[in-house]
């Protein structure tokens, strides 16, 4: 249970990061500073050199030809304004002073924060998880709900589909689904592209879940007595079985969501999800299919451990979910 | 056996009939297509464009289209492909030899590291090396298929150990055995990748499947009689584990081909997966169908290889016959 908590802790304070991106990341994450391509995570130090320990952390900037100085890392500083929900700010959450720069993860080629783009990305793939998720959900909840309650050829004809796309290959099925929608298109359709394809594509699994659900539910005392009173079928399936799912998708959001987070990084990987400028976690990371890129600057590998922490915390949360289901009897 | 054997082709047969008809219908609605990089060339006119599309008959109608790829199909040709200029089955042939290889050796390596660390944690019983597994198996499962393939590749950029790239160094092919060794030198990394993305879903379940059969009335009644342990594990648990594995291979097939794109497309193993992402990219209609059809066959294949083992294996099948 401790475990599932701190996931949890550790799931919201990445989501929660990622919403205040503008306000954690020192700079916009479109600001291009081309004398500092492919420029290394910045060194914060403690110690002079000199030996001196300060008490506030510092990084070193070169002023001129031979001088080095000292510029402290500041929080809350004023920088470029952005707009958070109606009101425009100019705070960041930390920052250095002028000549010294602070890149924490690094630039890429272009020169941009890695950091920055980092938190950004998050935003747009997380959101990403979650949209296809709820589309996946709601289709397979309302395809298994209909099947495993009218039965007979209905229930049939959906799960041999549902059965057929689950066994396909999973990136195939993927690839040729958008291989059939447009390519080259401006930045928000794409991103509707990518979550529409991978949302649908996802419905069996659920479906499943939900039509064995359905099943066990139909021949419940109370579904029978409520027939009996003569409830219609969308009543029933409205009051009573629909509002029983809820912990059962609950569970399968905590598959679902890592599982289309990486389909994300895996099709912007390939050139076929989110495209510049907008930074995702999987297209932040098509510049390392250069190989001289992938030797040279590592830190260009780190955005795909961003949706690691978010599986690891997914799974913890699911596995807890799993054991309590199976502690109480349904 | 052969009613059963015949069921089940037929079955696949009209899955992949299905398939190919709802990939032309959705091709169908595809925006883009060939032509239209052609027209990025100003001295490509329009009268060129539509003059090319009759002579490939891009300007009948579905239901003709398709009959026309139908009959090529059976020809043996799976269309043609119009960035290539030639059939899509001499494309594909050298392509699935390549994915073929690599999944097999893959799902070789994958299934006896699986069974090897399975059959490890649930006999030894210590909490350290279940442990120590349990965290590096979801460690695995969490990282993205994407990175334990990059840094696989980092390693070997990086070491020099292993030929990046390709399945053959040029300059190499002087002999049969300089050859072998040489594809096999190129064929480690990726099959490594493969292996041990498919891993961790091996594991639980052979740890599973064992553990069931571990403690089942008969296998306790046979070490009660002091059945010896080697024998007990050959004659008694593992056939009893194996019906689940088998049924779990025929359906990790599926994951296997997924994997096996990407890393195909990150280690530039000349598979399936880099044709589909090309000729996705240039709108290479048959040849988008022809790979998605042939994973789709490959899979069956797979299923009921699955599917025959289990009838060889597992009496209660034959019994129900």
């Amino acid at each position: 249970m401790l475990k599932a908590a701190l996931a949890c802790g550790v799931l919201a304070s990445i989501h929660v990061t990622a919403l205040l991106a503008d306000f954690a990341s020192p700079v916009p994450f479109a600001t291009q500073q081309r004398e500092y391509a492919f420029a290394p995570p910045t060194h914060i130090r403690w110690f002079d050199r000199e030996g001196g320990f300060q008490l506030r952390p510092f990084v070193y900037a070169r002023v001129d030809a031979t001088n080095v100085k000292r510029y402290p890392v500041q929080f809350f500083v004023h920088g470029s304004s952005y707009q958070l929900g109606p009101v425009t700010l100019d705070r960041h959450l930390f920052g250095v002073a002028a000549p010294a720069r602070l890149f924490l993860l690094g630039t890429d080629g272009f020169g941009r924060d890695q950091f920055s783009r980092l938190l950004a990305g998050g935003r747009i793939s997380l959101t990403a998880g979650w949209l296809a998720t709820i589309l996946s959900l709601s289709i397979g909840t309302g395809l298994g709900a209909l099947a495993g309650f009218y039965g007979g050829w209905l229930d049939h004809s959906i799960m041999r589909i549902g059965e057929a796309s689950l066994t396909l290959p999973w990136l195939y099925l993927l690839l040729a689904g958008r291989a059939f929608l447009p390519l080259g298109v401006p930045a928000a359709s794409a991103y509707l592209i990518l979550i529409a394809v991978v949302g649908v594509l996802g419905w069996a699994r659920p479906a499943r879940v939900v039509r064995g659900l359905t099943l066990a539910l139909r021949e419940r005392g109370y579904v029978v007595a409520a027939r009996g009173f003569g409830a219609t079928s969308g009543y029933i399936l409205r009051r009573h079985i629909l509002p029983d799912a809820l912990p059962v998708l609950v569970t399968q959001a905590a598959i679902l969501v890592p599982q289309y987070i990486l389909a994300e990084l895996t099709l912007s990987f390939l050139g076929l999800g989110i495209d510049e400028p907008v930074p995702s976690w999987g297209n932040m990371l098509a510049a390392v299919q250069h190989y001289n890129i992938l030797v040279s600057y590592w830190w260009m590998l780190v955005p795909a451990l961003a949706p690691a922490a978010v599986s690891l915390c997914c799974f913890a949360i699911g596995d807890a979910l799993l054991r309590r289901r199976r502690a109480v009897p349904l | 056996m052969i009613r059963f054997l015949s069921r089940r082709v037929l079955h696949a047969f009209v899955i992949l009939l299905l398939i190919s008809v709802l990939s032309f219908v959705f091709f169908q609605f595809a925006p883009g297509s060939y032509t239209d990089a052609m027209r990025l060339d100003a001295r490509v006119s329009a009268e060129t464009e539509s003059a090319w599309r009759t002579m490939y008959g891009l300007d009948q109608s579905v239901l003709t289209k398709y009959f026309r790829w139908m009959r090529s199909v059976l020809r043996g040709d799976f269309g043609f492909s119009f960035a290539y200029g030639i059939p899509v089955s001499s494309l594909l042939w050298p392509r699935i030899r390549n994915t073929l290889l690599l999944t097999s050796v893959a799902l070789l390596v994958s299934w006896s590291a699986a069974l090897g660390i399975g059959a490890l944690t649930v006999v030894r019983r210590s909490r350290a090396v279940e442990s120590v597994i349990r965290s590096s198996m979801a460690l695995l499962l969490s990282i993205p298929d994407l990175l334990i393939a990059l840094l696989l590749l980092l390693f070997a950029l990086r070491t020099g150990l292993f030929p990046v790239g390709g399945m053959a160094s040029l300059g190499t092919a002087h002999t049969v055995i300089a050859h072998t060794k040489d594809v096999a030198l190129h064929l480690v990394l990726p099959a490594l990748a493969l292996a041990l993305l498919s891993l961790p879903l091996l594991v639980r379940h052979v740890q599973a499947a064992v553990r069931e059969s571990m403690c089942a009335p008969f296998v306790q009644a046979a070490r009660a009689h002091g059945i010896p342990a080697g024998r007990l594990w050959l004659a008694y648990i593992l056939p009893a584990a194996a019906n689940p594995l088998i049924s779990l291979f025929g359906y990790s097939v599926g994951g296997l081909l997924s994997s096996s794109l990407l890393v195909e497309v990150i280690m530039g193993w000349p598979g399936l997966g880099p044709l589909l992402l090309e000729s996705i990219f240039s709108r290479d209609v048959h040849v988008v169908i022809g790979t998605t059809v042939l994973s789709a066959l490959f899979l069956i294949a797979g299923n009921l290889v699955a599917d025959l083992l289990l009838y060889a294996v597992d009496p209660r099948i034959r019994w129900e016959q």
